[in-house]
């Protein structure tokens, strides 16, 4: 680990402008991801500006949505009444996610901006693009049974790692950015990008831009909704695939769908085209079947991950019959 | 006061709590890391970064300059240890310490082979300035894939010099003699390299508390060896070296050698004149302290449409390093575990650009009984028969191997308490016939064994002014809880209260004693603490004078603080009188122990196990959850069945991370390790831990020791991989012959 500079910011403002200032800083929120990576020698930032006294810890009712601070843990967001009356999915989504130790200590925001867990990204001795931009991609003709199915390029294959940003990106959700140029709005799906060529930015946020909050809006999506992760162990694993799914039934007919895969891109990978193929059928098998079969257009396997082009179809149906059966 | 002596006087087979429980949960057991000298500095390593070549020049300046450090070390300035100019990468094993001559030379034989040591006034300056170590390295082509160099294992070059090796080929009946059978199978066995990680990462602080006195506190299963091994290599006479390890957080066989980061230690000490501390990082684990070796084997076997085996050959071929040739007993159990006429076994070693490997739990026969006992499953099916049955049908009462009776063996009355308590009765014959909801439903087992090996020990044991009695022995306790054990066979030898016993252990200076490994822990210094004990009382008996003299010894005990008999009445004497009659000095006696000759020319001596597995397989995801196991041993006398119940449940654990979930993995392209901390090579969680029931048949066998003990820690794993994926294709009538079995293999089967 490098020495490095530590602020404590009290106010916003002072957080942006100091991380504007000066490319070698970054945030620090519960510190899970990024105090690893700095210990591997992954990241080396020069000065770390701890954002955890920020005002930006509540989970409240705004508008016809919930607004999640964040700073807000994620363990307290997973047990909050109203995240589990409203986005129960998320809740889920939650707490498939690393430990109980890691969720008290993680917050919202950095989990959405936790960096890929590919271990030529890990390994300062290995090539890795997003790491050190020209290096090379490891893993393309690595070991890469982890690696993405979509939309991936050949600078980089990996993929995101968050469980609960495809909760996030399934449900609409909304990013709340305040930056040197002022505040913006984020809808979950522009936050984080492909990787193209440039796989070393995760995501499409400026410099010194400091994520505040998180909307997610009122849904239908309160009660059939599953979070379905398929790990290697079972529990305290990154997932090989999983899924949220969430369904609105009207009787046994889908009034309307959301599904999204995690573990196969640089990205959540909401399944737009499969949610459509699922609205007005009955909530059977067949269909289940066949938006798996839709979800799966387009996907691309490499060496060692072949096995998700079979995995991740199952998983979609699993996490879609579910969803349908939840009580 | 009166002394509380257990109901019916016996300390042995009691459900005793750990005599160190109470220090270890609450951090007041000291790791070798823990101690705080004057003076203090720490170390960091530097790892290389090519498998295999020559370091052609290494940039030290920007570490040095860092602030806070002491000493930057590197092969071009550290002092040449003596005993490395006559070590040159030996083929044999060295019983005690490491072929690798640490900055020795510019020679790179594995990736992360340490090629630098950085000392610092703190830890993390030492890390960070370890980090601006640069070195340019002429790489040469390394080869550290297995499946492409199978081809070229070589018998181990012990197995080569010595005929009797027990490494060498070996063959009953026919040689491959399973060919003539009317049913026949040929199987191929995979499993990837499993890691040591210990909750306590390897760690030393070395310290030269003068030229030529050096003290270790050190994370070692042998600090005798390693007082021995460090002797030697720096020159010194033995007494000169102290070793303590009086704790040890888990070690598994990874402290049954010295590593290199021991001696980098050492030398960084004798640079800066501090005692030095070092820690291995988590990653540093995968490279620097031995592993399961990556494992091929081939069974082929053979057997009568009845059940009856007629041949098994056992082919394997296991990773070494080309600096040292590790082996293990891989095909040793399917010499002796069925009746089978004709028996071929043939082991071979493969020589790779890796860190040497090391024995973890159950060493080679758990490797051994993962292919044996899945084959056995794969027979009886191919036949129909239940797989208890067949095995049932191939016991054998007496040792095939050697042609001579089992010590004792109860591996029947193993099989039926497992079966009952894991219900086989709901087994079906017909793989994929138990459903719940999404999830297949099958049961498994497998048998374990393991050598009943005791070696030789010594104890002391004083009485003292307190009237407690101190024993000291130098093992050590990797976990099982050695000292509980040691105090209650003290406590029958002597008939005195366990709470006015101590043993302490892991220190050098106490008696010699063996490594804590082998599962021969309360075999061997068991049997020296108990003869030590009774010399104690003898000794005690004489100083009594003539009222004791007609005593017999069984019938004295030390309770109460005196010498007395257990019945009412007849004569005593107190403790301090007793110390009055020996000049008012401690009243002690060292004792060496070991095994008579004749009992181990005459038995085949093994403890045994079987480990039935309920496991769920789910159908769309290929997730496998162990959901009920039963682990049964005979191994013989149960001293403590808490602490021996948590060594088989801990053991069962283990197997599961051996059959599911462990296997670190290798790009070849650069030789190095792409699993390397606990997010990428997956140890079992509580949720992957089933609840394991234990069953003890708690027999004596006094012809491996007085005791009647056989050993526990190994055959606690051995056999439970096999159990589980014997149960997945019970399950699912998917066969997986490659460990561990993750989701993908069980979907793509
Ligand atoms: C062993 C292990 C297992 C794990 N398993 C899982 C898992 O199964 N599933 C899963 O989803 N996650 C898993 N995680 C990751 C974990 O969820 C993340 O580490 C955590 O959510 C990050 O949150 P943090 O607050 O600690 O972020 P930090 O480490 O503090 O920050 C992460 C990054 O986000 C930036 N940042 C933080 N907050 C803000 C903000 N408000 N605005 C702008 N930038 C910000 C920081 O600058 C930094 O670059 C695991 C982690 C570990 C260590």
């Amino acid at each position: 680990m490098n020495p490095f500079q530590y602020v404590r910011a009290t106010k916003a403002r002072a957080a942006i402008d100091a991380r504007a200032a000066d490319a070698n800083a970054q945030f620090i929120a519960g510190g899970t991801n990024l105090l690893d990576l700095m210990k591997r020698g992954v990241m080396t930032p020069q000065r770390l500006i701890d954002i955890n006294r920020l005002p930006f810890d509540r989970i409240e009712r705004q508008g016809t949505g919930l607004r999640i601070g964040a700073l807000a843990l994620n363990s307290t967001t997973a047990e909050d009444r109203q995240v589990l009356e409203r986005a129960p999915l998320l809740a889920q989504a939650l707490n498939a996610g690393a430990s109980a130790q890691l969720r008290n200590m993680a917050t919202v925001g950095g989990n959405m901006l936790q960096r890929t867990r590919c271990p030529y990204f890990y390994d300062t001795a290995l090539p890795c693009n997003k790491r050190e931009p020209g290096s090379g991609c490891g893993a393309l003709e690595g070991i890469n049974r982890m690696h993405a199915l979509f939309g991936f390029s050949d600078k980089c294959i990996a993929v995101h790692p968050s469980d609960m940003s495809v909760a996030l990106a399934a449900l609409d959700a909304t990013v709340l950015v305040s930056g040197p140029k002022g505040e913006r709005r984020l809808a979950f799906g522009d936050l984080h990008r492909l990787p193209g060529d440039t796989p070393e930015r995760d995501t499409n946020l400026e410099p010194g831009e400091l994520i505040t909050a998180v909307e997610v809006p009122d849904s239908a999506f309160t009660r059939h909704v599953h979070y379905l992760k398929v790990r290697e162990r079972a529990s305290y694993a990154f997932a090989l695939v999983s899924v949220a799914a969430a369904l609105s039934l009207d009787g046994t007919t889908i009034k309307d769908a959301r599904l999204a895969l995690g573990g196969v891109a640089h990205k959540p990978w909401r399944l737009l085209d499969a949610e459509k193929s699922l609205i007005g059928k009955p909530a059977t098998e067949a269909a289940f079947q066949e938006a798996a079969r839709v979800a799966m257009q387009g996907a691309k396997a490499f060496k060692h991950n072949q096995y998700k082009l079979k995995l991740a179809p199952n998983a979609i149906v699993q996490a879609l019959k579910n969803a349908a059966s939840a009580a | 006061m009166k002394d509380q002596l257990l109901q019916d006087g016996k300390a042995v087979g009691d459900r005793m709590s750990r005599v160190d429980g109470r220090l270890k949960v609450t951090g007041g057991a000291k790791y070798s890391a823990e101690y705080e000298l004057p003076g203090l500095v720490h170390g960091a390593l530097v790892g290389s970064t090519v498998a295999k070549g020559r370091i052609t020049s290494i940039d030290t300046k920007a570490a040095e300059r860092a602030p806070g450090v002491l000493a930057v070390i590197t092969h071009l300035n550290s002092p040449k240890v003596p005993g490395f100019a006559a070590k040159s990468n030996p083929d044999e094993p060295p019983a005690i310490g490491q072929p690798l001559r640490v900055f020795y030379d510019e020679r790179i034989y594995f990736n992360d082979q340490p090629i630098a040591i950085v000392v610092a006034d703190t830890l993390e300056r030492a890390r960070h300035a370890a980090g601006l170590v640069k070195a340019q390295y002429a790489a040469e082509a390394h080869q550290t894939n297995f499946e492409a160099n199978k081809s070229k294992g070589f018998l181990p070059t012990q197995a080569r010099r010595n005929p009797k090796s027990a490494q060498n080929d070996y063959t009953r009946g026919q040689a491959d003699g399973y060919q003539s059978a009317p049913v026949k199978l040929e199987a191929e066995y995979w499993h990837e390299s499993e890691m040591h990680h210990p909750m306590e990462l390897q760690s030393i602080i070395a310290h030269w508390e003068a030229a030529d006195r050096l003290t270790v506190y050190d994370k070692v299963q042998a600090v005798k060896g390693t007082q021995r091994a460090f002797a030697k290599d720096w020159g010194l006479p033995e007494q000169n070296v102290k070793v303590i390890a009086t704790f040890v957080g888990g070690a598994f066989g990874n402290g049954l050698h010295n590593w290199p980061h021991e001696t980098a230690a050492i030398i960084a000490a004798k640079v800066t004149g501090k005692p030095v501390k070092l820690m291995l990082t988590r990653e540093q684990m995968f490279t620097m302290v031995g592993y399961r070796p990556k494992t091929w084997q081939r069974i082929a076997m053979g057997a009568t449409k009845d059940g009856k085996l007629v041949g098994i050959s056992h082919d394997s071929v296991g990773q070494t390093s080309t600096y040292e040739e590790f082996t293990e007993s891989t095909v040793q159990q399917t010499r002796m575990m069925y009746a089978a006429p004709n028996v071929t076994t043939r082991y071979r070693i493969l020589g790779l650009d890796v860190s040497t490997p090391i024995w973890m739990r159950g060493p080679g026969e758990a490797t051994g009984a993962f292919a044996l006992e899945s084959a056995i499953d794969e027979m009886a099916h191919l036949i129909g028969m239940d797989p208890l049955e067949f095995r049932l049908r191939n016991h054998t009462d007496t040792d095939p191997e050697k042609n001579r009776p089992w010590s004792t063996k109860y591996l029947k009355e193993c099989f039926q308490a497992g079966a009952e308590r894991i219900g086989w009765n709901k087994r079906q014959m017909k793989p994929g016939s138990l459903r719940e909801g999404d999830w297949l439903i099958g049961y498994g087992m497998g048998v374990g064994t393991f050598g009943a090996n005791r070696g030789a020990a010594k104890a002391r044991a004083a009485l003292l002014a307190d009237g407690t009695v101190l024993l000291q022995s130098a093992t050590t306790d990797i976990g099982p809880g050695t000292g509980t054990a040691m105090v209650q066979i003290a406590s029958d030898a002597l008939g005195l209260p366990t709470d006015k016993i101590r043993f302490e252990l892991g220190n050098s200076l106490f008696p010699q004693a063996p490594s804590q490994g082998g599962s021969s822990t309360v075999n061997t210094v068991g049997s020296a603490v108990n003869d030590a004990c009774l010399a104690l009382k003898k000794k005690l008996q004489e100083l009594g004078g003539a009222s004791f003299a007609n005593v017999q010894p069984e019938q004295l005990t030390l309770a109460d603080g005196q010498l007395g008999l257990k019945a009412n009445g007849g004569p005593r004497l107190s403790f301090a009188d007793l110390r009055k009659a020996n000049n008012g000095q401690d009243v002690e006696v060292t004792v060496e122990s070991k095994p008579s000759g004749d009992a181990r020319q005459n038995y085949s001596m093994y403890s045994f196990s079987v480990h039935f597995a309920e496991v769920r397989v789910h159908t769309m995801t290929g997730e496998v959850r162990v959901t009920k196991m039963v682990s049964c041993a005979d191994a013989g006398t149960i001293v403590n069945q808490k602490t021996a119940g948590s060594q088989m449940s801990g053991g069962a654990i283990g197997g599961i991370g051996m059959a599911l979930t462990e296997g670190a993995v290798i790009d070849d392209r650069y030789g190095r390790y792409v699993t390397r901390d606990l997010a990428s090579y997956h140890v079992p969680v509580h949720a992957d831990a089933p609840p394991v029931e234990v069953f003890f048949v708690n027999k004596p066998d006094l012809l491996v020791d007085p005791l009647g003990t056989k050993g526990i820690g190994e055959i606690a794993i051995i056999g439970v991989a096999p159990a589980i994926t014997n149960a997945i294709f019970n399950a699912t009538g998917k066969r997986l012959r490659e460990l561990p079995v993750t989701p993908d293999k069980v979907l793509l089967a």
